[in-house]
């Protein structure tokens, strides 16, 4: 429930640093041959924004998977149950065994998390690797990144970070699910 | 949790299964016990160090998890990560390693040509009759025309320890040698060139990019190159420290977004241009270190000339246009390199005042008309402003390149019989007229006693996809009287392959054991266990040249009765013998990687501490801003002292009047090179696209995702445009790779940029300029592309 594995109890969240990111997507990749997800699936995925005026223009990379939100749509309106928020930790699982492929998901999740696996009939999203975070080590995206701009920590911890933010130009607003995922980012891809 | 075993409990634990597996470690999941009563290993996963040895500057540690005999996962480096050894962390490119091993359309039988050459019309032959095939040609062609007909493609898509070329090599110089050639198309300018002005090529570590202050990166894209496993972190690290970072590149590259604090978006083959102007501002600003150069340098003004040369030729008198009347000012180059004349003001000034300062030139600008000067040229900055040889400053063409130092090495591949030589990028001159080229060509040890005719091609894409001008390449290949026969072996059909004769099924670097050292002089290797078997008839190149060795009665000289796993071990027992340190073949095998802690190296840090003791190996001793060797060729395009000279299809030719746009062809993070353009996940992250900026694209109709066809007098192609604001206008950007797929018409599909680039050598390093090319852009019709 989602009251119950709020900030204060625990939730745990992905730090990303996007200033880092050299947008090489190989968190995308790496999270693809872990969940062995056939193209088109992105369960991480790496979206590019580019602005200002030649010569002086900007890009900015924001890597995102699922936000593990506060505040899931995706569950609140799942009709099969598909989704649970896990009470230790505030991780949101789909179990694709409880999944219909019906897709409301994908239509209400303002990030796109879920995505449809036409292949399998069913909802794929990340889960934030629980395989290996039940054995002590951290999700795929986050050991591989090679600007090591991926990390978890206690939401508490992370969202008190220096310039930490879920508010991302060109990103839909936080107020919507309360994303439980914090990102560094630069002057431009601040949200007004 | 970690468990490593050691090989003989590991091999007990997991029975014959595991054959040609050489250690492995069990991570996660099963406790120990589970382990030791061999639970772990029947229904476990087993993970295994392997070795991505693509031609990156990265040279990434990657481990398998195997489970019922099939790779089902991929990772990476677990070793402690810290700021003096960050973990070798793999990039995009080896994370995808399963869509490659496991690609469907890999080459699965030996084969031979049923068709005309060209057509990828193919017949299964066995592996006896291709061995026999392959001798009984060999031996024909040395007959007829002697060694110095047969060449040995370059091809980088092997870096392993024991390659196939390496295997081609050896088998020749057995049977009396092979056209041997020089260069490489990655860095001919610059390794050519460097030694004129300072002896030899040399470069920092990027351990001493935290120490600098002001870093410019000309041309320089490590974010997508990955010169080295963690250059981009050195990077990040740097700036952390408060280094500012410039990037002069026509792209707003990954590296521009990722680290500039200004972009310059010069105009592609104009970067000497705005060299001169930055030394203008620095000789006329007085911020030159005049010591550096009185101590240093020979040619930088009139008073440090070598004798016998005329009074005017030195540097600053070209740079002030003493002789010329025609001063390299940053109004000057404005106009010329596209960049704003204050703005060069601005860089100069920062440049020549805060030190230290590292200039680093990416490999690209060297890949142009006069690539050979744009080198020279930011050799000088770093010598105006004392920067040569010191912790934090310092020049390079990109870094690292240099030695190993750890003794390692590859098969042995003896002496070449054959003296002559050929820049390499000059081989498709070399099957028309080889007899007939000379030193002016760049041919060493020449004349050439015959024209090419045979080729074998392992692990390229050379022979078509990567050399210049796609189709003129195909109109010498497709006459099978020039080259009788062409042996290829590749893991699949590419443009390349489909020219074979004899095509070959060669096996992935995960279906043997390997060895993996990087470009970059850290001193690591990284140890690649072969994991599952090859799958059908593939084998590494070794084993068939060892049967067609056989075959012509020197297999024990060939293989002095070894296998490839043991000149593998002999490699390791050498570097074990000058360095007692170095673990034996059974220690890497198990741990999977040695590694010593890098070290801040600095290039020419010798040279300029002692003088006296170390002097520059050139023929003054010195730092050669102005070389005489350079001087009395007396040709009007290989100069004294580095100048602009504009280049053929550049900003100035008259050719834009009917080609107005500069292309250019940028590596691209999904592929190294030519490899992995079958890979599907990787078409995902980075569809094949042309870059366009708005402005030319509006001019043209073109909106994104427009197909395009992009044309010039050799050829067209057909690709999706993005339109983009990361390319200056007047410039195009096609990322080199792609796969040449014609339609009928003979236009490419795919968007191989070499069917528009040209065949024209630089002028002194006689290398590839494929980066300078003019084309015209039109609207291909058939509407958005996804």
């Amino acid at each position: 429930m989602p009251e119950e594995a709020s900030m204060a109890s625990g939730q745990i969240a992905f730090f990303v640093d996007t200033t880092k990111c050299t947008n090489c997507r190989t968190c995308e990749i790496s999270c693809k041959d872990f969940n062995n997800a056939a193209a088109g699936l992105r369960i991480r995925r790496v979206r590019t924004f580019e602005g200002g005026e030649f010569p002086k223009i900007f890009a900015y990379n924001i890597s995102m998977s699922c936000n593990h939100c506060e505040d899931p749509i995706c569950l609140k309106h799942c009709p099969t149950g598909a989704f649970s928020k896990r009470a230790s930790d505030g991780i949101v699982v789909h179990d694709p065994g409880r999944c219909i492929g019906c897709r409301y998901c994908t239509w209400l999740c303002p990030y796109g998390a879920p995505q449809y696996d036409a292949r399998e009939g069913r909802i794929r999203k990340c889960n934030f690797c629980v395989e290996e975070l039940d054995r002590g080590r951290s999700p795929v995206c986050a050991t591989a990144c090679p600007m090591r701009a991926i990390e978890i920590g206690r939401l508490s911890d992370i969202a008190s970070r220096p310039h930490a933010t879920a508010r991302i130009r060109s990103i839909p607003s936080p107020g919507l699910t309360m994303p439980a995922c914090r990102y560094k980012v630069r002057a431009e891809a601040e949200r007004a | 949790m970690r468990i490593t075993l050691n090989r003989r409990l590991f091999l007990k634990l997991s029975g014959a299964a595991a054959g040609g597996i050489a250690a492995g470690e069990i991570l996660g999941g099963p406790a120990l016990d589970q382990v030791l009563s061999g639970k772990a290993a029947r229904d476990g996963t087993q993970v295994f160090s392997i070795v991505c040895n693509n031609n990156c500057g990265g040279r990434c540690h990657l481990k398998a998890h195997i489970k019922d005999g099939k790779v089902i996962r991929i990772s990476t480096d677990e070793t402690p990560d810290s700021a003096s050894m960050p973990q070798l962390r793999a990039c995009l490119k080896g994370r995808a390693t399963r869509n490659r091993l496991y690609h469907p359309d890999r080459l699965k039988y030996p084969m031979k040509r049923a068709g005309r050459r060209g057509e990828a019309n193919f017949q299964r032959i066995s592996w006896d009759d291709a061995v026999e095939v392959i001798a009984a040609n060999l031996r024909r062609t040395l007959d007829r025309h002697g060694p110095a007909s047969v060449y040995i493609q370059y091809g980088t898509g092997d870096c392993g320890a024991v390659s196939g070329v390496a295997a081609a090599r050896r088998l020749m110089n057995l049977l009396g040698g092979y056209l041997g050639y020089y260069n490489s198309y990655s860095s001919a300018c610059l390794r050519y060139t460097a030694p004129f002005v300072t002896g030899y090529r040399d470069t920092n570590s990027y351990q001493t990019l935290v120490q600098s202050k002001l870093i410019v990166l000309n041309g320089f894209n490590p974010a997508e190159t990955v010169f080295e496993t963690n250059s981009n972190y050195y990077l990040s690290q740097a700036r952390e420290a408060g280094a500012k970072i410039i990037v002069i590149d026509p792209r707003y590259t990954e590296t521009a977004a990722t680290f500039a604090d200004e972009w310059l978006p010069l105009r592609p083959t104009t970067d000497t241009a705005l060299f001169l102007a930055m030394a203008h501002v620095i000789i006329t600003g007085n911020l030159l270190d005049q010591g550096f150069l009185d101590r240093y340098c020979i040619g930088f003004d009139e008073d440090h000339m070598p004798s016998g040369v005329p009074a005017g030729e030195s540097f600053r008198s070209y740079v002030l246009g003493l002789q010329d009347h025609l001063p390299k000012t940053p109004d000057w180059a404005a106009p010329i390199t596209g960049i704003d004349a204050n703005a060069i003001r601005n860089l100069a000034r920062e440049y020549a005042t805060t030190k230290p300062a590292q200039l680093l030139q990416g490999l690209g600008p060297q890949r142009h008309a006069h690539g050979e000067q744009s080198v020279r040229a930011g050799i000088v900055l770093a010598c105006m402003t004392g920067n040569l040889g010191i912790p934090g400053g310092g020049w390079g063409g990109g870094e690292g390149g240099r030695s190993l130092g750890l003794g390692t090495g590859d098969l042995p591949a003896g002496p070449n019989p054959v003296r002559a030589r050929i820049p390499v990028f000059l081989w498709t001159d070399a099957i028309v007229r080889g007899t007939e080229m000379t030193a002016e060509d760049g041919v060493q040890g020449g004349p050439l006693p015959s024209n090419i005719k045979f080729i074998f091609n392992l692990a390229s894409n050379t022979l078509v996809n990567q050399h210049a001008d796609v189709n003129r390449t195909i109109r010498i290949l497709e006459d099978e009287k020039l080259v009788e026969c062409i042996v290829v072996s590749d893991q699949f059909m590419t443009p390349s392959a489909r020219f074979a004769d004899v095509l070959l099924p060669a096996d992935h670097s995960l279906e043997r054991d390997d060895l993996g050292f990087p470009w970059s002089g850290e001193k690591y290797v990284v140890f690649g266990n072969k994991v599952v078997d090859p799958p059908s008839e593939c084998r590494h190149e070794y084993w068939w040249f060892n049967r067609v060795a056989e075959k012509l009665g020197i297999g024990d000289k060939f293989s002095e009765g070894k296998a490839r796993e043991d000149w593998l071990k002999q490699i390791v027992d050498r570097a074990k013998e000058s360095n007692p340190a170095f673990p034996s073949w059974e220690e890497l095998a198990r741990t999977g990687l040695y590694r010593e802690e890098p070290e801040a190296y600095v290039a020419f840090e010798k040279e300029i501490r002692d003088p006296a003791g170390h002097p520059f190996r050139t023929p003054s001793g010195k730092i050669e801003i102005f070389s005489k060797v350079l001087y009395d060729m007396n040709k009007p395009d290989i100069t004294g002292v580095p100048k602009y000279i504009p280049a053929w299809e550049g900003p100035e030719d008259p050719l834009t009047k009917k080609y107005p746009l500069q292309c250019i062809g940028p590596h691209y993070k999904r592929r190294t090179h030519s490899v992995f353009d079958e890979n599907a996940w990787m078409e995902e992250a980075e569809p094949q696209v042309m870059w366009i900026s708005p402005q030319d694209a509006e001019a043209r109709g073109i909106k994104d995702g427009t197909r395009v066809r992009v044309f010039n007098d050799r050829g067209a192609l057909i690709i999706p445009a993005r339109v983009t604001k990361r390319v200056r206008p007047g410039v195009v950007a096609i990322p080199q790779g792609a796969w040449y797929t014609p339609g009928k018409d003979g236009v490419c599909r795919r968007g191989c940029i070499n069917v528009l680039t040209s065949q024209r050598p630089t002028p002194l390093a006689h290398g590839n300029a494929q980066h300078t090319i003019l084309v015209e852009v039109q609207d291909a019709g058939g509407g958005q592309h996804g």
